[in-house]
C-alpha cells in the first residue's frame, strides 16, 4: 500500500508541489534565519574566541560582557600574577579608536593592544607579514576585511601606511581574524603603543589574559582570583557566553530574529497544513473506498504520515539545500564572515520540520480515521 | 453449503437516537443466493443504499438479524469485520472510485495490495483479470485515459481480483449510457456469477432488470415483495 500511497500523493502534482514549495520556504527561512542569528551572536565574542594562548580574562568585578569595560590599574595585573595557581598574567588593551586612509577615507577602527613581550592575544592565522614586525615603532597588524576597506582591489602588501587617531601607522601584517559583531576593521598593535594611539588615561588595562598552572583548572583558577583579588574572572568560553547572553537578553535581535522564524514556522504549518488537508479531503472518496476494500485504519493512517513525511522530507531537502548553497556562495565575502549552516541547526530545522508535518496531518488523519466507509455508497 | 449467502430477519437500521431517530429499515427479511443475482431496487430514499451497507458490514445494524456467508457480520468488531470485508466482499462502486493517478491494473490489483501481495504479483493477477474482460490493452492506461465503460470495467476487476463469495454493486450503470450499461451488465453477469457466489446489485436502472435472477423490490424502509425469474443470456 506504500506504493498507492506515493502514487496518491504525486499524482495530485499541484498540491505535492505546492506542499513541498511551502516546507522548502519554511525550512530555509528556518535555518538560514537561525544561522544568520547564530552566526551575529558568535560574532560578538570575536575578540575572545582570537585569543588563543590565555584561556582565562580578569576584568573589573561589574564587568557584563566584552564590548563596555572599566580598566584596571597595573597594581590589578601584580595582584593577580601572585594568586597562586596563576603561571602568567598579561595585560590587554580593547579600545576603539579612527583610521584615515591616505585618499581621506576613514572609519571606526576595533584597537587591540598586546603584551609588549609576549604578544599574548595575537590571532594565528597571519596572511601576509609577521607579529615580530609589531616591536618596531609606530606598527599594526590590520584583519583583512580592514585592509581591503583602506585599500579595495588591491593585492595585500605591507608597508602600507594609515592615519590612526593623527599617528601615521604602518601595516606590518594581516592577518586573519574572526568577524567582529559591527564588522569594523581590526587593529592590533603593542600595548604600549595602543595607549598612545588613543590617548592616554589614568587607567589604560581592559583586560589581564591569565594562563593557569598545569594541573589546576581554569575554573579553578578563576575563583582562586576572584577570591584573591575581588575581580571578575571567566574562561574563555564563560566569558564568551556571557557576553552573547548579554546580546541576546539586551538588544532586540533575538526578538526580530524570533519573530521571523516563527513566520516560518507558521506559514509552514498553515500552508502545508492546508494543502495537506485539501489533498485528503479531495481524496475522502478514495480512502473510503479502501476503508470499504478492506484496508484498516491503521494501514490507511499510515500512508498519510506515509504521504506527510514524504514531503516533509523532499521539502526538508530542498530548504535545507537552498540554505547551505546560499552559504557556500558566500563564504568568501568578508561582510559575512562567521555566518555558517551548523549541524545543530540542521537537526533542530528537521525536528521543526518534523513537528510542521505532523501537525499538518494530524487533522488530516483525523478527518480520515473517523470516515464511515459507507461514505462510498452515497453518489 | 447453505444456498443462502446473506439473509436479513427483521433487519433494522436507525439514525439518531430517541424520538429524532429516523428509522431507515424498518424491519427488513431478505435473503440472497450463491449463483444468483439479486437486484435491490425501489424509489430514492427506501433504504436500497443502507441496505446495501448494512449487508457490507459498513454500518452497523439497530435491531434484527444478519447472517452474511454464514458470520453474523454485525458482531465482528474492528480488525476482523475489516479482514471479512477484504476476504469475502468485493464492491462495485456508482462512481467506480478508481484512484486516478494509478493505472487500470494497478487499480485492480489494491485488494491483493491490501492483502499484503507483492506489487508485483500483484498487478500481473490484475492484468490477466482485465484480458478477461476485455480490457486487456488498456492495462496500464490511467482512468482519465478511460471511457466510463471502461472505468467500470476495471470496478469489475478491482472487485472481483480476490474472488469474493459476496459482490456488492451499487448503481453499476447509473453513470453509463444505456448501451454501455447492458454491455457492462452482461459482462457483471458473465465474470461474477458463479455457484460458490452471490450477488447484489442496488439499481434504479430498470432496463438492466433483464439480467437479475431475483429482484426485490424495496419501499419505505421494508422489502415489499420478491420477483423471481429466469436469466436467459
Amino acid at each position: 500500500m506504500n506504493f498507492v500511497a506515493w502514487q496518491m500523493l504525486t499524482g495530485d502534482r499541484a498540491k505535492y508541489l505546492g506542499m513541498i514549495f511551502a516546507i522548502a520556504f519554511s525550512t530555509f527561512l528556518m535555518s538560514h534565519q537561525v544561522s544568520i542569528f547564530c552566526g551575529l551572536m558568535n560574532r560578538t565574542r570575536s575578540q575572545i574566541v582570537d585569543v588563543k594562548d590565555a584561556g582565562i580574562w580578569v576584568m573589573d568585578a561589574k564587568t557584563q560582557y566584552l564590548d563596555e569595560v572599566k580598566a584596571l590599574t597595573d597594581q590589578d595585573l601584580f595582584r593577580i600574577r601572585g594568586v597562586e595557581g596563576v603561571e602568567w598574567a598579561v595585560p590587554l588593551f580593547k579600545g576603539t579608536s579612527r583610521a584615515k586612509g591616505a585618499d581621506g577615507k576613514f572609519r571606526g577602527v576595533i584597537l587591540m593592544g598586546l603584551d609588549d613581550s609576549t604578544l599574548v592575544g595575537a590571532p594565528r592565522k597571519v596572511l601576509l607579514g609577521s607579529w615580530n614586525e609589531l616591536r618596531s615603532p609606530e606598527t599594526i597588524a590590520i584583519d583583512q576585511t580592514g585592509y581591503k576597506f583602506f585599500f579595495p582591489n588591491q593585492p595585500f602588501e605591507l608597508g602600507r601606511t594609515l592615519d590612526l587617531n593623527d599617528h601615521l601607522v604602518r601595516i606590518v601584517a594581516i592577518v586573519d581574524s574572526e568577524a567582529p559583531f559591527v564588522n569594523l576593521p581590526v587593529f592590533y598593535t603593542r600595548y604600549t603603543q595602543a595607549i598612545t594611539f588613543v590617548g592616554r588615561e589614568r587607567n589604560q588595562m581592559s583586560f589581564a589574559l591569565v594562563k593557569g598552572q598545569d594541573g589546576l583548572t581554569d575554573a579553578e583558577v578563576c575563583r582562586r582570583i576572584t577570591a584573591a583579588t575581588g575581580l571578575k574572572a571567566s574562561t574563555s568560553l564563560d566569558f564568551g557566553w556571557e557576553t552573547i547572553w548579554y546580546y541576546i537578553q539586551n538588544t532586540g535581535i533575538p526578538i526580530n530574529f524570533g519573530i521571523t522564524v516563527a513566520i516560518a514556522l507558521v506559514v509552514g504549518t498553515v500552508v502545508s497544513g492546508q494543502t495537506f488537508y485539501l489533498f485528503v479531503v479531495e481524496n475522502l472518496k478514495q480512502f473510503g473506498a479502501l476503508k470499504a476494500i478492506g484496508v484498516t485504519n491503521w494501514r490507511i493512517v499510515g500512508m498519510i504520515l506515509m504521504q506527510a513525511l514524504i514531503v516533509g522530507a523532499v521539502g526538508f531537502g530542498l530548504g535545507i539545500s537552498m540554505t547551505a548553497l546560499f552559504f557556500e556562495a558566500t563564504k568568501e565575502d568578508l561582510d559575512l564572515r562567521g555566518f555558517r549552516l551548523l549541524p545543530e541547526i540542521v537537526s533542530g530545522t528537521a525536528v521543526a520540520v518534523f513537528l510542521i508535518v505532523i501537525l499538518a496531518s494530524i487533522v488530516s488523519v483525523r478527518r480520515v480515521v473517523v470516515l464511515e466507509p459507507a461514505v462510498v455508497f452515497r453518489g | 453449503m447453505n444456498s443462502q449467502a446473506v439473509i436479513c430477519t427483521r433487519l433494522q437500521k436507525n439514525f439518531g437516537k430517541g424520538e429524532d431517530a429516523v428509522k431507515v429499515l424498518r424491519g427488513v427479511d431478505f435473503e440472497v443466493r450463491y449463483g444468483e443475482m439479486t437486484f435491490l431496487v425501489g424509489p430514492s430514499g427506501c433504504g436500497k443504499t443502507t441496505l446495501l451497507s448494512v449487508i457490507a458490514g459498513l454500518l452497523d445494524p439497530s435491531g434484527g438479524d444478519l447472517a452474511v456467508l454464514g458470520t453474523e457480520i454485525a458482531k465482528l468488531r474492528g480488525s476482523n469485520a475489516v479482514v471479512f470485508r477484504r476476504q469475502n466482499l468485493g464492491f462495485v462502486f456508482q462512481q467506480f472510485n478508481l484512484l486516478p493517478s494509478l493505472t487500470a491494473a494497478e487499480n485492480a490489483s489494491v485488494p491483493l495490495l491490501a492483502a499484503g501481495w507483492s506489487r508485483k504479483k500483484a498487478v500481473e493477477k490484475a492484468v490477466a483479470i482485465l484480458e478477461d474482460l476485455g480490457l486487456g490493452a488498456r492495462a496500464h492506461a490511467k482512468p482519465n485515459q478511460l471511457s466510463g465503460g471502461q472505468q467500470q470495467r476495471v470496478a469489475f476487476a478491482r472487485a472481483l481480483i480476490h474472488e469474493p463469495r459476496l459482490l456488492v454493486c451499487d448503481e453499476p450503470t447509473s453513470a453509463l449510457d444505456a448501451e454501455t450499461g447492458h454491455h457492462v451488465m452482461e459482462l457483471l453477469r458473465k465474470s461474477a456469477v458463479r455457484a460458490d457466489r452471490a450477488v447484489i446489485v442496488v439499481t434504479h436502472d430498470s432496463r438492466i432488470y433483464n439480467f437479475a435472477d431475483r429482484i426485490a423490490y424495496m419501499n419505505d424502509g421494508l422489502i415489499t415483495h420478491v420477483e423471481e425469474q429466469k436469466y436467459a443470456a
